[in-house]
Parts: C-alpha cells; sequence; structure tokens
C-alpha cells in the first residue's frame, strides 16, 4: 500500500503546477493500451487498446495493433472508463455555501426559465476542479430555486472561461413541481411534519397555464418579446428538455401528464423517490429520470433502511433509462458520483450497469451522448485511466484524464495544501 | 330556561353571601339567613366511588353535606326532592386548568439577534423561572367558561399560568357562579407548577433546549438552597417565592412519557415527588413509569383516526403514529392495571364536552367505572389535599354533586343538574314532557303528519303533506313548542302551543297564511321507539406494542447468544486473519482462532465474509431531542443523557451499516456546549439502556463561525470574533479553577453545574471533543488547555488538523474528522480530503466520524477514503473507524477490536468492509443480535401488513362514522452540529 502511496506522489508531484491551468488542444496521438476498458454502455473490453487524436477516438479494441507514433501509455492492469457526468447540479455556481457573496444558484422569481446558468459559471471554481481527481469530468450546471428555475447548460470541467466550458449551451429548463404535501411551518408554530398542501391544485394550474401561455406564444405572428415565454419555446419544438424535479407519485404522474398535455417533446424526472411505483407510467410516457443521491436516508421511518441504495436498481429492473444525480447533497459531494453509483452494486445491480448511470445514460438523458458517455470511436475522447474498480473508493485513484483528448491536470487546491504540508513535515523530520 | 337558571342561582347565591357573618349590611335587613336544609331521596348516591347507597338520602346545608346515608332524618325546614331512580355523584375536579386565567401574549417583537439577559430586576436571573407568579392575581371567574366546566360534570378546577418553566402557584375555585370571591376560592395557593417549556412572553434565550430547560430546573433548586441558608447579600423575589412555596403540592407539565421520566429524575434528585402531567402514551414504557411513583395527571387526548381513504396521503402517516391511534384509548387501562394512580384532566381535550366520549372510549378499552369515577373526584381531591372538602359526598363536604339520570358513564345517561357548593345549577330539566312521537296535526280542514324524534330535550320535527315533506322549523323549550312550516303555493303556518304533561294530545295557536289565528291539534298517533342500536359488544382490537414502539421495533428485546462464526476474515484491529473462527459468549469475544468448536453455539457460516469490530462514531446527533443550548456562551451544565431518544429511526439505520456506538455531542453553538453521551445502538432499550455502562465523561467544545454566530444575522452574544472565544475559555476556567479552590477548601459554596463540569476538566475526570476548524483557533485551545494544566482529548471536525499535525501529536490530542467534507462554508475552504492521511502520518490518533445520521451509516466507506486519498494502508483506514475512536473515547479497553476478553461488539460484512460494496449482515453488541439482514426482510413485510391493517381499521371507523383527520407526517428535524 505504501507503494501506491509513493507512485500517486510522483505522478501528482509532476503536474504540480498545472493546478488550474486548463490543458491544452490535444496535439499528439495517444494510446493507451493493455487497460480494462469500461466502455459504459455495458461492455468490457479486456486487455484493450485505445486510440485518440484530435480529441477523438480513432481505435479501441482488444486485437489493435500498436501505434508507433503520439504518446503511448501502459496501462496494463489499469481501468479506463468514459469521464462521468455529474447532472442536476449548481457546480461554478457557488462556491462557499455559507457565503452568500459566492451563491449565484437562485435568482428570485418562480416562473423565469430565461434565467440562464452557463453566463455565472465559473471556469476557476475550487469546487469544479475537485470532481476531476474522481473521474467527474462533465456536469449540468443547473439553477436553483423557484418553480421554474431556469435554464441549464452541459460544461466539462477543464476550462479557461465558461465559452471554453460549454458542450451544450442551453440544454434544458428545470422545474420544481409542486409537492402535494409540504412542510409543516414550524417557524410559525406548526409542527415540522407533513401537512397537506392546499394550494397545490392552484399552483399547478398556474404551472400549466405558463406553459400553455408560452406554447400560444411561439404560435403568434407578430410578437412583444417575452423573455419567459420565448425562453420555452425549445420545449415544443423539442431542442431542450424538460427536467421536472419530483418524488411522489401524485406529483411525477400530475407532472408528466401535464408536460405530454401541453406538447413538450423530452420529459426527465429528476428525483424520483417514488419512481418505482410508477415504473410502468413512465416507461409508456418515454419518461427517462436522473434518479436521487444514493447516500441518502429514506424519507420515511416505515421505508427500507437501503431503499435509497437499490432505489436506481429497482428502476433499472423496471426497463428505464436512469442516471445518476446528487441534487440533494451539497454541490463538493458531486465528485462522489462514482461512489453513488458503486452503493447500488452491493445491492445487486450489474457493475457496468452501475456505470451506465454515470456515463452512457446520462449522456442519453441530457442529449450529449453524440458524443459523450461512451468510449466508441467518433466520439470525445473524455476519459479517464483508474488503478482500480472507479466505483469503489478504495480503489479509484486516478492517473490520468482526458476531456477532449486534452490531458487534464488532477492537481486542485486540494492536492496542492496536501504536498505544501506533507512537504513542510518531510522537511521538519530531515531537518532541513 | 336561560333566564330561570340565571335567577335561581342568584337567589341562591345571595343567601349563601351571607356567610360572611361580619360585613355591615345597607341593602336590607340583616336577619334573612336561610339556614333551611335542602334533601335529594331515593336516590343511588355515591359517597365515594366505592361506598355507595341505594336509596338514599342526601341532606345539605349551607353550601355542605350535613348527612348523608340509608336513613336520614329530614328536618322540618327542609325542601324535599325525590330522586326515585335517579343517581347522585360527587361533581368532577380537574386539577390542572386553565379556567379564568389570561395566558400570557406572545412576544411579538424582536429582530434576529438574541437577547442573552434577563429584562427583570429583583428576580431570579432566569426569565422564564416566575415562582413569585400566582394565579390568583390575574384571576377573573368566567362565568361562560364555568357553565362548560360544569355541563361536563365538574365542579371544582384548579388553574394556572400556563407560561415559564417556574409557574408559580394556582388556585382552587368551585364554579359556582351566584357566589363570590369570598367562598368560590378555595385556596389561592393551592398548588406550584412547573414545566420544560420557555415563557411564550419573554425573549431571554436561555434555556434554548430541553436539555437547558432541565439543567435550569436542577440549578433553581441548588440556588434555592443556596439562598435559604442566607448566603445571599441581594434580594431575590423569585427564590423566596419558591422558598415559600415548598410545602405546596408540586405539579409538573411534561407532556409525554419520556418527559414524565426526566421530570421525576429532577424531582428524584432534590427530594421532590411531583405530580404529573403526563402525555397519554405512558403505556409504552409503562415499567418505567410505574418506577417513578408519581401521580400522574391524564389527558384523554386520544388521537382521532387519519383520513386515509387517499392512498398517497396514507403514506405519509408512519406506522408509530397509526399505533399510537390504535393504543392511546388503552393508555388509562394500562396505567390503571399497573397500579399507576392518576387523575384525569379537560387539559389536551378541544372541549370539556369531549369529555364523556373519550372517557366511554377508554371504558371501552377497559379502564374500570371505579377507576374512571376515582380519577375525577376523591383522587384529585387527595392530590390537593383538599379530600374533606370535594371529591366526595362525606358529611362536611362541599356540597358538589351531580344529579343523573343513571349510571355515569353510561351512554345514554342525561346529567341533569350539577350542584356546587349548594348552589342548583340545571343542565337539563328533570321534568322535562318527553313529546316525541308521531302525531297527526289538524288545522281546520287540513291534515298534516307531524313526526318530533331525536333527543328529549331538543326533538326535531318532520312534517309531511301526504308525501311531501315540507319545509318546517320546530323548536321545543321549557314545555312550550313553536312550529313554523310552508306549505307550497299556499304560504305559511306558524304555530305555538304549551304541552299539558301526560296528555296525548297538544292544542295550540295556529297563524294561517292569511294572516287569521285559529287552533290546531297535535294528535298521537304513535309512541316514540327509540332506534335499537344493536349492543355491538365489539372488542376493541388492539395491535401489539414492540421495543421501541415505532416500525422495526423488536417483539422483544434481543438477546445474548452463543455464536461461532466460522471461516471469516477476521478483522482483528491490527491484523487481517484469513478462515478464522470467532466464538462468542456470555457478550464477549471468548475465542478467535482456527477449528474452534463449541457446543451449544449457533454455527454461522462466516465464508467468503469478513468480521470486524463494530464501527464507533465519535461525533454523532441521532437519538436525541435536542443538540444545542445555544441560550448562553458556555453550556457546561447540560447533559445529552437528560434527552436520549429512544425511538430514534436513525439508531436501527446505523446498526444497518454496522455501528454498534456513538458519541452523542452537543453541537456548536457555543464555546463550552454541553456534556456528552456515549451510547450503544441496543434498539428497543429506553434512554438509560442505550447509555455505554461506566463510559468517561466527555464534554462538547466548539470552535470558529458557528460559536461566533457567523452565519445568520446575530450580533449580541459574546464572542463574535476568535479573539473573543479564547477570552471565553480563559475567563471559565480561571473561574472553574477559583470555584474548585475554594470547594477544596471546605468554605461554603453555591454548588453551580457549569463550574462542577469544567472543574471536572481541570481534574483530569472529564475529556473535550471540541468542534474546531481552522489552525489558529485549534492552536490557541491547546495553549489555552496547556496554560490550565489540562490536554484537549480530541478535536472534532479538525479540518485544518494537517496544518499542525505536528503540534497535535506533540499536545497528545486525537483528530476526529470527515472523509472528504469541504466548502460549505468559509472556514472549510483549506479543508482537504488528505487530512486523516497526514495527521495520522504524524503520529496523531485519527477517527472518522459522521455529524450526519446519513454518513454515519456507511462510516466503513468514508474509512475506504482515506485509502484514496492519502494512500492509508487498509488496516489503518479501518481502525479510524474502530479502534481509534475507542481509544480517544477512552473505550479501546471494551471495544473496536476482536480480541479474546473483549465485549462481543462486531459486525459481519457481506464483502470487504472498506469497500463500497459490503453490507452489514449482522450487527451484534455485546453478544446480542441488534441488526440481521434476514431479520430486516421479514420485518418489511411485518411492517407493510401492520400498516395495511391499521389502514383498514381507520377505513373502518370512517365508515362507522367517527372523527377522521387529516393526515400528516410528524416528522424529527435530522439534527448536525449546527442546529440549534
Amino acid at each position: 500500500m505504501k507503494k501506491i502511496f509513493l507512485i500517486i506522489t510522483i505522478v501528482f508531484g509532476v503536474s504540480l503546477n498545472a493546478q488550474q491551468t486548463p490543458a491544452p488542444p490535444q496535439t499528439e496521438q495517444v494510446a493507451i493500451f493493455g487497460a480494462t476498458a469500461h466502455i459504459g454502455n455495458g461492455e468490457v473490453i479486456e486487455n484493450c487498446t485505445i486510440i485518440f487524436k484530435d480529441g477523438k477516438i480513432t481505435a479501441i479494441g482488444a486485437d489493435l495493433m500498436a501505434p508507433t507514433i503520439g504518446t503511448m501509455i501502459d496501462a496494463k492492469g489499469k481501468h479506463v472508463y468514459p469521464g462521468f457526468i455529474a447532472p442536476a447540479k449548481p457546480l461554478g455556481l457557488v462556491e462557499v455555501d455559507a457565503v452568500r457573496a459566492s451563491d449565484d444558484q437562485d435568482e428570485i422569481g418562480e416562473m423565469i426559465p430565461h434565467v440562464r446558468s452557463i453566463i455565472a459559471y465559473n471556469a476557476e471554481s475550487k469546487v469544479v476542479e475537485s470532481m476531476r481527481p474522481n473521474g467527474v469530468l462533465l456536469g449540468q450546471v443547473t439553477p436553483q430555486g423557484g418553480t421554474i428555475s431556469g435554464t441549464s447548460s452541459i460544461v466539462q470541467f477543464d476550462a479557461w472561461n465558461w465559452e471554453d466550458a460549454a458542450v451544450k449551451t442551453d440544454d434544458g429548463i428545470h422545474m420544481n413541481w409542486p409537492s402535494f404535501f409540504r412542510r409543516g411551518r414550524w417557524w410559525m408554530g406548526e409542527d415540522r411534519g407533513f401537512v397537506p398542501n392546499k394550494d397545490y391544485g392552484d399552483q399547478t394550474d398556474n404551472i400549466k397555464m405558463f406553459f400553455l401561455n408560452s406554447s400560444a406564444y411561439g404560435q403568434a405572428a407578430e410578437k412583444e418579446k417575452n423573455l419567459p415565454f420565448a425562453a420555452m419555446e425549445g420545449l415544443f419544438n423539442g431542442s431542450k428538455r424538460l427536467y421536472i424535479h419530483a418524488d411522489g407519485e401524485k406529483e411525477m404522474t400530475d407532472a408528466v401528464n401535464m408536460a405530454k398535455e401541453v406538447g413538450v417533446k423530452h420529459i426527465v424526472i429528476v428525483g424520483g423517490y417514488r419512481a418505482n411505483k410508477i415504473a410502468d407510467f413512465l416507461k409508456e410516457n418515454n419518461v427517462a429520470i436522473l434518479v436521487g443521491v444514493t447516500h441518502a436516508l429514506p424519507e420515511y421511518d416505515d421505508d427500507d433502511y437501503d431503499l435509497p441504495y437499490k432505489l436506481p436498481k429497482l428502476l433499472v429492473d423496471a426497463g428505464l433509462l436512469v442516471g445518476l444525480q446528487n441534487e440533494e447533497s451539497a454541490n463538493f459531494q458531486a465528485r462522489n458520483m462514482a461512489f453513488y453509483a458503486g452503493q447500488t452494486v452491493g445491492q445487486g445491480l450489474d457493475k457496468e450497469k452501475a456505470l451506465q448511470l454515470l456515463t452512457s445514460n446520462t449522456a442519453k438523458i441530457l442529449g450529449i451522448d453524440d458524443q459523450y458517455g461512451t468510449l466508441e470511436v467518433g466520439k470525445s475522447a473524455t476519459l479517464f485511466i483508474s488503478e482500480g474498480d472507479a466505483l469503489d473508493m478504495r480503489t479509484n485513484q486516478l492517473s490520468k484524464a482526458y476531456i477532449d483528448g486534452r490531458d487534464v491536470s488532477l492537481e486542485t487546491h486540494q492536492t496542492k495544501l496536501w504536498h505544501r504540508y506533507m512537504g513542510k513535515f518531510e522537511r521538519e523530520k530531515t531537518g532541513q | 330556561m336561560k333566564f330561570k337558571l340565571l335567577a335561581l342561582s342568584f337567589f341562591l347565591g345571595s343567601v349563601s353571601l351571607f356567610a360572611q357573618d361580619y360585613f355591615p349590611i345597607n341593602d336590607g335587613v340583616k336577619a334573612k339567613k336561610n339556614n333551611n336544609y335542602t334533601a335529594f331521596t331515593n336516590a343511588k348516591i355515591y359517597i365515594t366511588p366505592t361506598q355507595v347507597i341505594e336509596k338514599g338520602t342526601l341532606l345539605i346545608q349551607n353550601g355542605k353535606v350535613v348527612q348523608v346515608g340509608k336513613s336520614v332524618s329530614i328536618p322540618k325546614n327542609a325542601v324535599v326532592e325525590d330522586l326515585e331512580g335517579k343517581s347522585i355523584y360527587p361533581s368532577f375536579v380537574d386539577i390542572f386548568s386553565d379556567f379564568g386565567v389570561k395566558k400570557p401574549d406572545r412576544d411579538s417583537g424582536g429582530g434576529r439577534s438574541g437577547q442573552y439577559e434577563p429584562e427583570r430586576e429583583g428576580f431570579y436571573w432566569n426569565d422564564h423561572i416566575m415562582p413569585e407568579n400566582n394565579a390568583i392575581n390575574s384571576f377573573k371567574y368566567d362565568s361562560k367558561k364555568a357553565g362548560e366546566l360544569r355541563k361536563a360534570g365538574f365542579g371544582t378546577v384548579n388553574a394556572h399560568i400556563e407560561d415559564g418553566i417556574a409557574r408559580g402557584t394556582g388556585l382552587l375555585v368551585a364554579l359556582n357562579d351566584g357566589g363570590s370571591e369570598a367562598q368560590r376560592i378555595l385556596s389561592d395557593k393551592s398548588a406550584q407548577y412547573f414545566s420544560f417549556t420557555k415563557s411564550v412572553a419573554k425573549r431571554q434565550s436561555y434555556p434554548s433546549s430541553l436539555m437547558g430547560a432541565m439543567a435550569l430546573m436542577r440549578q433553581l433548586y441548588y440556588d434555592m438552597d443556596w439562598y435559604s441558608k442566607g448566603n445571599v447579600d441581594t434580594k431575590d423575589r423569585s427564590l423566596e417565592a419558591l422558598i415559600a412555596n415548598k410545602g405546596l403540592v408540586q405539579i409538573f407539565d411534561a407532556g409525554d412519557n419520556g418527559n414524565v421520566l426526566r421530570a421525576d429524575k429532577i424531582g428524584d434528585l432534590f427530594g421532590i415527588q411531583y405530580v404529573i402531567l403526563a402525555g397519554g402514551d405512558e403505556y409504552e414504557r409503562i415499567e418505567d413509569i410505574k418506577a417513578t411513583n408519581a401521580k400522574l395527571i391524564l389527558p384523554l387526548n386520544f388521537p382521532d383516526a387519519f383520513d386515509v381513504s387517499n392512498p398517497y396521503q396514507a403514506q405519509y402517516i408512519s406506522l408509530s403514529d397509526m399505533r399510537h391511534w390504535n393504543l392511546a384509548p388503552s393508555n388509562p387501562k394500562v396505567l390503571d392495571d399497573n397500579g399507576v394512580e392518576f387523575t384525569i384532566t379537560l387539559h389536551g381535550l378541544k372541549s370539556p364536552s369531549d369529555l364523556k366520549d373519550k372517557l366511554m372510549k377508554a371504558i371501552e378499552y377497559g379502564l374500570s367505572k371505579t377507576t374512571a369515577l376515582e380519577a375525577l373526584t376523591t383522587i384529585p381531591a387527595g392530590i390537593l389535599g383538599k379530600s374533606g372538602q370535594i371529591g366526595s359526598l362525606q358529611v362536611g363536604s362541599q356540597a358538589n354533586f351531580l344529579i343523573t339520570s343513571g349510571e355515569i358513564f353510561d351512554k345514554n345517561t342525561i346529567l341533569y343538574e350539577n350542584w356546587v357548593q349548594g348552589s342548583k345549577n340545571i343542565i337539563q330539566s328533570m321534568d322535562i314532557v318527553d313529546i316525541r312521537g308521531d302525531y297527526n296535526l289538524s288545522v281546520g280542514a287540513n291534515t298534516f303528519a307531524v313526526s318530533l324524534s331525536g333527543s328529549v330535550d331538543k326533538p326535531k320535527a318532520d312534517i309531511k303533506k301526504g308525501e311531501e315533506t315540507l319545509e318546517s322549523k320546530f323548536t321545543y323549550d321549557a314545555d312550550w313548542l313553536n312550529l313554523a312550516f310552508s306549505e307550497d303555493g299556499v304560504g305559511s303556518y306558524r304555530m305555538v302551543a304549551h304541552v299539558m304533561p301526560g296528555s296525548e294530545t297538544i292544542k295550540g295557536k295556529v297563524v294561517l297564511p292569511n294572516g287569521d289565528e285559529t287552533t290546531a291539534t297535535l294528535t298521537k298517533t304513535k309512541a316514540f321507539e327509540e332506534k335499537s342500536t344493536p349492543e355491538e359488544a365489539e372488542k376493541p382490537e388492539l395491535v401489539a406494542l414492540t421495543f421501541p414502539n415505532v416500525g422495526y421495533g423488536y417483539a422483544s428485546k434481543p438477546k445474548q447468544e452463543t455464536m461461532l462464526f466460522k471461516n471469516a476474515t477476521v478483522w482483528t484491529g491490527d491484523s487481517i486473519l484469513e478462515n478464522t473462527d470467532v466464538l462468542v459468549k456470555n457478550g464477549k469475544i471468548a475465542k478467535v482462532g482456527k477449528d474452534l468448536k463449541a457446543s451449544g453455539a449457533t454455527v454461522i457460516d462466516a465464508a467468503g465474509k469478513h468480521l470486524t469490530a463494530g464501527i464507533i462514531d465519535e461525533h454523532s446527533h441521532i437519538a436525541a431531542l435536542a443538540i444545542n443550548e445555544g441560550g448562553h456562551n458556555s453550556s457546561a451544565e447540560v447533559r445529552m443523557k437528560d434527552v436520549i431518544d429512544p425511538k430514534d429511526m436513525g439508531i436501527y439505520r446505523d446498526l444497518a451499516g454496522g455501528v454498534t456506538t456513538i458519541q452523542l455531542l452537543h453541537g456548536s453553538a457555543n464555546p463550552i456546549g454541553g456534556r456528552s453521551a456515549i451510547l450503544r445502538l441496543k434498539w428497543g432499550e429506553n434512554a438509560d439502556g442505550l447509555i455505554f455502562p461506566n463510559s468517561p465523561k466527555f464534554i462538547k467544545f466548539a470552535l470558529g463561525e458557528n460559536v461566533k454566530q457567523s452565519n445568520w444575522g446575530s450580533f449580541s452574544r459574546f464572542p463574535q470574533t476568535r479573539m473573543g472565544v479564547e477570552q471565553v475559555y480563559t475567563d471559565y476556567f480561571q473561574r472553574a479553577k477559583e470555584y474548585d479552590t475554594k470547594k477544596k477548601s471546605g468554605q461554603p459554596y453555591r454548588y453551580d453545574e457549569e463550574m462542577e463540569t469544567l472543574a471536572e476538566i481541570l481534574n483530569g475526570e472529564r475529556f473535550i471533543s471540541c468542534h474546531s476548524y481552522v489552525q489558529s483557533e485549534i492552536n490557541m485551545m491547546m495553549k489555552v488547555a496547556e496554560k490550565f494544566d489540562f490536554r484537549v482529548n480530541t478535536f472534532t471536525h479538525i479540518l485544518e488538523g494537517y496544518k499542525l499535525a505536528d503540534k497535535m501529536a506533540e499536545h497528545g490530542v486525537g483528530g476526529s474528522t470527515f472523509s472528504d467534507w469541504w466548502a460549505y462554508k468559509y472556514e472549510v475552504n483549506d479543508a482537504i480530503p488528505y487530512n486523516a492521511a497526514i495527521m495520522a502520518s504524524q503520529g496523531v490518533t485519527v477517527a472518522i466520524n459522521s455529524d450526519d445520521a446519513e454518513m454515519s451509516r456507511r462510516l466503513n466507506q468514508e474509512a475506504g477514503k482515506t485509502v484514496k486519498y492519502g494512500g492509508v494502508s487498509e488496516i489503518e483506514a479501518w481502525k479510524m473507524v474502530t479502534l481509534n475512536p475507542a481509544k480517544l473515547l477512552h473505550l479501546d479497553d471494551r471495544v473496536g477490536s476482536i480480541a479474546e476478553g473483549k465485549d462481543a461488539d462486531i459486525v459481519l460484512w457481506t464483502d470487504h468492509p472498506l469497500s463500497v460494496y459490503a453490507k452489514a449482515e449482522k450487527t451484534i453488541i455485546e453478544g446480542a443480535v441488534y441488526f440481521d439482514l434476514e431479520k430486516d426482510k421479514m420485518m418489511r413485510e411485518t411492517v407493510k401488513k401492520e400498516r395495511n391493517r391499521l389502514i383498514g381499521m381507520m377505513l373502518n371507523e370512517k365508515k362507522k362514522g367517527g372523527k377522521t383527520k387529516t393526515p400528516v407526517q410528524s416528522k424529527k428535524e435530522l439534527f448536525d452540529c449546527d442546529t440549534l
């Protein structure tokens, strides 16, 4: 074990200065050979060679001839994965939760689809850079709060600025569906528990009217610009996805039915605590799901203690298209995405299927599967090499990561401090 | 009727006014005293619930019982009332009432900054302590409310100001509208009242928690003692009142079974036996309740069934709430069966008129009628020491009694009169004529069919012409009936008639649609028949209690077993042994080795599985009812062991994650927090049973943003900076040192729980676990400790520990940290996941903790992260959640590793314990299985079935017309350090 420690020190030591400096475009072909390649679509290729050039995978397979040009990386005994994707997070929108000045995730207003996350994305966020050493290389930067929170964009995590970072701009609109039950207003002397939300009907009707108005607005020949309505247009022509954040059976059913009725083309449920109870309905309606974080407590005392652990498996088994997200936990936790997937393996989900929850499934749900989510020829070389099984914390040890073929730094504010203080103690020991 | 009643009581009242013989009189002649008797004959008389005479006579004079018995000679100057077939009971007594006492208005002012100082001068240092309040001073007799109470059967109530922690004294008042205060007020200082709830009118922050309220109560008694011995130069009117009230009955408003035990414990410490207001859930922990020996004041607050017809709503209700609905009506019976003496109160009921239904329900669920009657009469009277005056009809008692048509707890029994202090109050007239039945109404040539049904006193009318029902309005009062009805196309008729007793016809006058008056006659055609409700002697169906009484509670508490684990991969602590057997016996690890055999042991095939010591979470906030006492910048006087919640589902979930021991820490709201409780997660035990026996003493300290109140707008409490934090410590330790010196010198000293606790730290008897983030403050804390010649035991969180790991090692302090948390506030900017590895590399004893109910249940994975971040070896990583926290808690001689002779607190894992793929299969504490994956599967089914059964019962309740309420989910707040 000490050996690993040494190796990591060396690997990290080399690229120490690269922290926060985005990698330049790929100029030279890279070939990784001898690896166990986890394709991301359920397949595994042992002793695999992966070649990429100009940011794209040009060849992948077990029986490839070793190239004679470019960088050769021996990955025998190691594992290669497509870059993990963290959807539905305000990464880069807030730096320190308790410091209001660093918080740009929640704009005021109930129906503000026109508010766009991409322009506030902090490409130099220390929280974002801490994703990379764990294999999380892409994310959906998502505004929070209100009923319609705004428009998200998909970014990669190694960029000079938000334009560089953008993978897919304004990809979807996020809506928090009202709850049929609401929490007691304890500050007003009510019990902390849940009580029926008497306004549910009005609230959901308001949403529907907003959608209908947005849709009608799109039909008008001449119009005075209405920014919120205009921002909704993509939902009806299929260029934007609708992300419905909801957990209850009734809430999900009502929300999906509403969205179908008003003509939304792509519907994704985010959360879905009770989605296994209406899996057939979701499947019939072709609704994908970004299921909630597995490292969570059950919502109800009488629920199985491991319900959050196994929920993704239940949904996969039911035949739904499932990705993982962790909007309920803090931003920095997005670097633990791999382990959220790993948790489902303990519940009996096949490891490669668990991997899909972070890669191909998520890419399909977000609509970036033409470029990301799997290790396939023609797709972006956004991948990483891990010393071992990347879904288990003990063995998730990255030695290399590439985004669009660029050799990105695995150094962070955190590794820098690690080296700095270990160095101090070493110096003190050796008396220098 | 109302007028009559009023006039009557006025008359009687004015008579009895002359009891005050020495008052001059100016509005008439003085010699008009009424010394006549009133005799009630031929009644069944309950002198007490157990002393009953058939066909007896009750003789009263001047508001008191003069004689009662079978053969009472009735004086000539007696008004005699024959009560043949009727019964007489003593009127009820409620000793927990707010009758006539205005509750103070809720304070509405104030910004977000807390108020830390008292508002008052000359009183106790805490505004919520108001023993000097006497309810009599704000008492105003409320005759409307008195009427409602009399209607429910009450003759006397004991009222107090339901506000504050020490609430002052109550008063005992007879519900005699006609009497004067001189007559009604039986006692102006009847009892002294306490609670755990702060005054709504006062803003002083302390105590902000249940444990703070408990500590305040204890300190109050210590201070009372100190003051009473003349040690205080200044005047404290609160303490003086408390001293003066010592001889009274002491009543504690607890409100649930846990708080009953908490109140009783405080009483035990000071030799006070409180009479305690219970919560209605005492059945859950009846043995503990019985052991208090306290008399209880019992509310009959049985919850209504939930309306579960909508399954989406029904899922919000927890099994434990459903169970409480099912079991609460059995609470009085359970108390009775266990010999717990109680009185019944109206407190907790929406209206006094609900009492009878609730009583009947309790009786249906097995409460004996005699106990019920005692609980309303002799027992409350006895508690107040007023047995000679109220609660019975012994000679000399006040003439407070009820006249009923029969057995008082019978559904159909009518309460006719409630006499209070010899004043008659009619609830329902005894000589009302029962006019119910079917009639023909003839008005001139027209005939209508009239049907009178409903109750005797308020019959309803139904009027038809032929088949057509006519719109009508009907009243019946004091033998007069009014009937107005209208016929389509004709107009309206208005009839008025006086009813003569014993007559089959009722004659009256009618005003016709055209305005003419004529006579009308109602002729009875059919006598009224009470709809025979089939006596459904359905026995109430009760679900079983579990330990604890929530979903996943056990039917019986787990017992120690002899177990032999075969061929496991055993993580002993310092090594990993393949194919090894472990024998567990008598709660201990008896043997570790190869090919072990043991007769009588349950053999568990552990091939391919891993056996480890149970996980120890150094920093947890589960199983608690409160976390922070933030009302002062030091709260060393509070104890987490006072607020343990043995019903918290977090316990079971932690067990399912392989956790066996936790340190339940106070939060981080103040530099000096409260005393910890170290718990073993023995799911099913009561609060005391969860405490790790003979565990070392700990206290929580905290540094940084939380104690400075940086992240919320509170600017009024010292300290607001890290500079101030140091001064808080220096000040408190200096004072503790001086306190201890004085104490040890043998001089008299004011016992101070806070100083006692801090002195324990100085004397090396109590260890500090200090919440900490940045290196400057960590360094400061160590220096303060060194200055006072002790060592900090543990820095918890310690996210910048890596920056001064060398200094920590030198000081000898351990570090208990998060694996990878950061970025949630400014002070964790430099928190790095390599922290554990760096601290360990410099010789610091490192633990990984949770501070979070979610993370606690997979601390094995968090330990796994130290392998990733900084390359900690697997054995060392595992120690960070077992042996190292055991060391930090000074429990490593008993738990934390697998070694012969240690306690059998162990976990069997399905996989490598540091792996995200591992599941705890069995979690064992002292040789008893507290979590078992197979058993959990079965319990899921049980929970599902029981929910379904209770939902069925509730649906049935709704069908039967029982009251229902909208589903709600009572949800416990999840705690972490910052929870205020």
